[in-house]
């Protein structure tokens, strides 16, 4: 532990942590777009602005669609930029966002967690963010603000790292995380800045070498690019890893790697889950531990790249993983459940994976709920009963058709 | 790419690229950097001139230049700007250079955001009538009574029935300082409009008229003459609006009927038919109109 200073230390809502963050990173473009649960965050880096504590060109867009269009042209101009949204303005993003991954556009934006319409809700889940799965952005998800505010700074990091060059979203669930406070420890700015040196990329917009960005291509060269995006998605998971624990030496704070495995060396049943309800995850880890069950828990901490192989060393001796996903692919089943058994199929002598949908717009997840989800899955598999479909969690059979 | 540049303006959009022959829009893509000099980054939005100057591997342009989507290009041009000025990078300039579909249609929202910002962009549109880069289909910009591949004539249908958007007036609503329209067919006039608007801060706008040999139906040497025909009938005002009024008008010397226009061009040959009576004289109507409302012609 390094010694913490009570200057450092204050309690902050979670969408000021997010703020502060960003201005500790030193952006030199913002654009957004407001809609709730999101709106602290960039209504807090205005203030900042505002009161000249910032130093930003800060462009206040017409859509998220326009927002997310500005930070990939800053920062093909060369300066860090950032964005935030949430739900249907992420949806809005996403054709700039597949765009900009593809022509190795870094930014950061903060994904805060919000169910997509219709019904329309601003009560969270994760579809949002998972929708945007496939597009080549890095993604994390976090529990505490302590956490989203760290993970920002090691984005900048990751997203400019010269092997890497793509856009970075750190997910955070609304209201749970951005509308709470909490006590936050923060990293002086010369820590910081050591941390995160200015974005200086090889290549940019520059009238004294001019190149084409975002040329047409063909059958003979287009393949070769998306397989360098899963290139850089690969090298990420070592390079992540490593820049978490750079972070982690100079702040004392170690949220884990790609994952953190809790409790789970000799868990015969194994939670995975993501988000801020991993919180309530562990604390019904800690009572049935304590009542002789052997459960576990691992959180996702970055699910794009998908870190299979850390998974797998946390899971392979367990019986059974419960998958909680806050998503739902329709048709089929939640994407973290698909995940998993894809990467586990063909492999020998494997826990059985079962994937419950949990907590979408906002239903409740307590402890309880977790307990009989643990419940379930062990009947499961005393039945030996393979599991395609995924089972929804405390649906109320009286309101369906 | 690399390239050499800066020793001779011309060469900032050199040959090769895949244009059609007689593309109007290449040739205005040419005198527009002219005009700007090497200073500038541009932005394209998808379309023709992303199509035909982009395949990948080669390229004709000697000034930074970037595609991202079809709909953002007055929004990434806007984080170019902000860049610029975040690196203090003060003698580079933003241009867009995008088609009608893009500007009048799909990015027309991000154009609007991007005009009332008042961010420093001059945004160019090569207004070619059509979404030619996917086959012609209509725009918001087509002239009306145009036959396109979505608003083609038949027994029921004499094209396309509704007004060209004024996009020009629209822009200049926005409290845009520099608007102006010009054409192919008088590139000393482009230049200069171009250079004009160079020496504006904040949003720029110049609407430019680049016949399309193979949109509009005519063979590939006659672009420019047709760019004439269409200034010299009314249907193509060429004016500069500063700072919202009128300053400054191309007078028509020897003012066309329309028709001289129109059945030069095979996406209006239908008008010239003998129950095209009644449209031909609603389009003198509006050239009519275009004339008195600009005062295109001066009276002695
Ligand atoms: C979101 C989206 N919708 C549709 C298209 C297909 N598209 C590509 S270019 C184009 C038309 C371009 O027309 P315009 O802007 O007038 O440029 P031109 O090719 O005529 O110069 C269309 C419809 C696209 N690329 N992206
Ligand atoms: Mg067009």
């Amino acid at each position: 532990m390094l010694e913490q200073t009570m200057s450092n230390v204050k309690v902050v809502e979670g969408s000021e942590a997010v703020a502060l963050a960003v201005k500790g990173c030193r952006p030199e473009v913002i654009s957004a777009y407001p809609i709730s649960p999101q709106t602290h965050i960039v209504e807090w880096l205005a203030r900042m602005m505002a009161n000249g504590e910032m130093d930003t060109e800060y462009v206040r867009v017409e859509s998220e669609f326009s927002a997310a269009s500005v930070i990939s042209g800053s920062s093909a101009a060369g300066s860090r930029s950032y964005t935030a949204s949430s739900s249907q303005g992420l949806l809005l993003m996403t054709e700039v966002l597949y765009c900009s991954a593809g022509m190795r556009l870094p930014f950061v934006i903060t994904g805060v967690n919000r169910a997509l319409s219709a019904p329309i809700t601003i009560q969270i889940d994760h579809q949002d963010t998972i929708s945007l799965r496939d597009s080549g952005v890095i993604q994390f998800y976090v529990e505490s603000s302590q956490e989203v505010y760290d993970t920002h700074i090691a984005a900048f990091k990751i997203a400019e790292d010269p092997q890497i060059l793509l856009p970075v979203m750190v997910c955070m669930d609304g209201w749970i995380l951005t509308h709470s406070y909490e006590r936050i420890n923060f990293i002086e700015q010369e820590k910081i800045d050591s941390f995160l040196p200015p974005f200086r990329p090889a290549n940019f917009l520059d009238v004294n070498n001019p190149k084409a960005w975002g040329s047409y291509s063909e059958e003979n060269v287009l393949m070769e690019f998306k397989y360098s995006v899963q290139q850089a998605m690969q090298y990420g998971k070592k390079r992540i890893t490593e820049i978490f624990a750079e972070l982690a030496r100079i702040t004392g704070r170690d949220h884990g790697g790609l994952i953190e495995a809790y409790r789970t060396e000799d868990a015969e049943v194994i939670l995975l889950a993501m988000g801020s309800v991993v919180g309530t995850i562990k604390e019904a880890v800690d009572e049935l531990r304590s009542i002789g069950k052997k459960v576990g828990l691992v959180k996702i901490r970055c699910y794009r790249p998908f870190p299979h192989e850390d998974i797998w060393e946390a899971i392979k001796a367990a019986k059974v993983v419960a998958v909680m996903d806050a998503n739902f692919s329709m048709g089929s089943e939640g994407a973290l459940g698909m995940d998993l058994k894809s990467k586990l199929c063909g492999m020998r002598d494997t826990p059985l994976v079962f994937d419950f949908i949990a907590g979408l717009g906002g239903r409740e997840i307590n402890v309880k709920t977790v307990r009989r989800i643990v419940e379930k899955a062990e009947e499961m598999l005393n039945k030996g009963l393979p599991l395609s479909e995924s089972y929804w969690v405390d649906l109320n059979p009286e309101i369906l058709p | 790419m690399n390239g050499e540049r800066g020793a001779n303006k011309e060469a900032l959009f050199v040959s090769g690229h895949r244009a059609c022959h007689g593309c109007g829009l290449a040739l205005a893509v040419r005198h527009i950097l002219k005009a700007t000099g090497p200073d500038v980054i541009v932005v394209t939005p998808t379309g023709c001139l992303e199509t035909f100057s982009s395949p990948y591997g080669y390229s004709p342009w000697r000034v930074p230049w970037i595609h991202h989507l079809f709909e953002n290009a007055p929004a990434v041009a806007s984080g170019i700007a902000a860049a610029l000025s975040a690196q203090k990078r003060n003698n580079v300039r933003v241009v867009v250079i995008g088609g009608d579909g893009s500007t009048f249609d799909i990015g027309f929202g991000a154009l609007s955001g991007m005009l009332e910002r008042g961010d420093d962009v001059l945004y160019i549109c090569t207004d070619n009538g059509a979404y030619m880069n996917t086959g012609g289909q209509r725009s918001g910009a087509t002239p009306t009574y145009s036959s396109t591949t979505t608003h083609p004539v038949g027994r029921k249908s004499m094209g396309k029935p509704q007004l060209k958007k004024d996009l020009p007036a629209i822009v200049a609503d926005h409290g845009t300082p520099y608007v102006a329209t010009a054409s192919v067919a008088y590139l000393k006039d482009l230049r200069k409009k171009v250079e004009k608007a160079m020496t504006y801060h904040g949003p720029r706008y110049i609407q430019i008229d680049t016949p399309c040999p193979s949109g509009w139906g005519f063979s590939s040497e006659l672009a420019l003459e047709i760019g004439r025909l269409g200034v010299n009938c009314g249907l193509v005002p060429l004016f500069e609006m500063e700072n919202g009024s009128l300053t400054r008008v191309r007078k028509i010397r020897k003012k066309l009927q329309v028709t001289e226009y129109l059945k030069a061009q095979s996406r209006f040959k239908h008008l010239l038919q003998e129950d095209g009576s009644e449209y031909l004289k609603e389009l003198q109507e509006i050239a009519d109109q275009n004339i008195a409302k600009y005062a295109l012609i001066t009276s002695s």
